[in-house]
């Protein structure tokens, strides 16, 4: 306590509550303002760099796709959704994966759900003529690293979902036992997490693939780039 | 003892005499979580560098400010805004680690070697001496989480910053990467860093006063 008592600081006299609340409140507002300004500079970057990742992820799962746009159910239709940008925005979206004439070859559609460790954020390609999943990159896990992280790192595992069949339903089946065209194998070694991305994939596609058009239905890419969040990619 | 020295003395005692992770122990939960790459663990030190420095020169430069009642949430304020700060740069700049690290970068927070050289060091000393030994902290902070990062890489993942070093068949060593890794390397490093620590105060001593020597003998 003595080098408290030495401290030049400490041995003003006692402040008055009045201080108090002020040192708190400046130190408050000081910051807010360094946070806010620190938010704002950042911001356009990692919007940018957002909408990159999702641009790669949509292109990969759906091959041939030259331009995307998000889609949401307005009532009965799906229709183009523009990006509201803001975070805490929730309404359930799909991703239209376009030609370069602007028509719809697939859609991307983004799924969560409880990994082994963590959640799982994946998105997968759906061709909806040919009732197939067309492609699946997992984006965040925190699966164990050499075991469930397989799931992005074992291409034998994430080549699995180029070409499946959706009809009757997708299954997922042992290592080496893949017998039909509707079925997965599992990675040996991450049973879990395969059977977590299994799981993840079959929830959403009874969510979504069932209603969503096929391509001749489906809502044609905007020609103005407004809309498409691939505009706001710097090329 | 001149100005000069003192500031050099404040700025290297951190590095090894005084060690955050390998002598005082603090900030075990980064040390041990993100270690799990050389990159990792170095943007891990480097944002708590930078958020050290920032909070002990401000909280020495407004030593005289702020009374003490309030002190302690008036330096979580600090801290707070300058990790949110490091926050937003990281995921604007280095987007990749920036999600690796996830959610340990809002942790520096309440990493305790912060908040405690701000009550220990910062509040007492003038803003030159306060950020030297921000730096010398810092920079012992993160040589200790990039010496655990580089050796838990090179045998967990054998890669080195992500370079493969021993070639396709090399059968990774996978559990220095997880948790229990973080722990059996820590405590083999701290083994080492006492041993080198009680060698040297020995010789010390037996330069020192040579007659125990004899005496044991």
């Amino acid at each position: 306590m003595s080098a408290r008592q030495l401290d030049p600081g400490t041995t003003e006299p006692e402040a008055g509550p009045l201080k108090l609340v002020a040192t708190l409140t400046i130190a408050g507002l000081l910051s807010g303002v360094a946070i806010v300004g620190a938010w704002q500079t950042t911001r356009p970057t990692i919007l940018a760099y957002q909408a990159q990742v999702l641009k790669a992820a949509v292109f990969k799962v759906v091959p041939g796709a030259q331009g995307l746009q998000r889609l949401a159910w307005q009532g009965q239709t799906l229709a183009a959704e523009a990006d509201p940008g803001g975070e805490g925005d929730d309404t359930p979206v799909v991703y239209g994966a376009y030609d370069a004439s602007g028509a719809l070859i697939g859609y991307a559609i983004p799924a969560e759900g409880a990994g082994f460790q963590d959640k799982i954020g994946l998105i997968y390609g759906y061709d909806p003529d040919a009732s197939k999943i067309v492609g699946l990159r997992v984006l965040d896990s925190r699966e164990t690293p050499g075991l469930g992280d397989k799931i992005i790192k074992d291409q034998e595992f994430v080549h699995g979902w180029d070409d499946l069949s959706t009809t009757p339903s997708i299954e997922l089946v042992a290592h080496g036992k893949k017998a039909a065209p509707n079925q997965v194998e599992a990675i040996s070694g991450a049973t879990i997490s395969s059977k977590a991305v299994m799981r993840i994939v079959s929830g959403s596609y009874a969510d979504w693939a069932e209603r969503l058009p096929k391509r001749a239905d489906a809502p044609r890419q905007e020609i103005t780039p407004a809309a498409s969040p691939a505009k706001e990619v710097a090329p | 003892m001149s100005q000069s020295d003192r500031t050099a003395e404040e700025l290297l005692k951190g590095l090894w005499k005084e060690n955050p992770t390998f002598v005082q122990v603090l900030g075990m939960c980064p040390a041990l979580a993100v270690t799990n790459s050389a990159v990792n663990a170095i943007v891990m030190g480097l944002a708590t560098l930078f958020v050290l420095v920032a909070s002990s020169g401000l909280v020495s430069m407004l030593r005289h400010f702020i009374p003490k009642q309030v002190r302690i949430s008036t330096y979580i304020v600090i801290i707070a805004t300058f990790v949110s700060v490091a926050d937003l740069v990281l995921q604007a700049t280095l987007p990749v680690v920036h999600k690796e690290l996830g959610a340990f970068i809002p942790l520096i927070v309440v990493n305790c070697l912060i908040l405690g050289r701000q009550e220990a060091f910062a509040a007492k000393n003038t803003v030159k001496l306060a950020i030297a030994d921000a730096i010398g902290m810092g920079l012992g902070f993160t040589f200790a989480l990039t010496l655990l990062g580089v050796v838990r890489e090179i045998l967990g993942s054998g890669s080195l910053f992500g370079m493969a070093l021993f070639g396709p068949n090399y059968e990774p060593w996978v559990v220095m990467i997880l948790p229990p890794g973080g722990f059996i390397m820590l405590g083999l490093i701290l083994l080492v860093f006492s041993w080198v620590k009680q060698r040297r105060q020995a010789r010390q001593a037996r330069q020192a006063d040579p007659a125990p020597k004899v005496g044991v003998a």
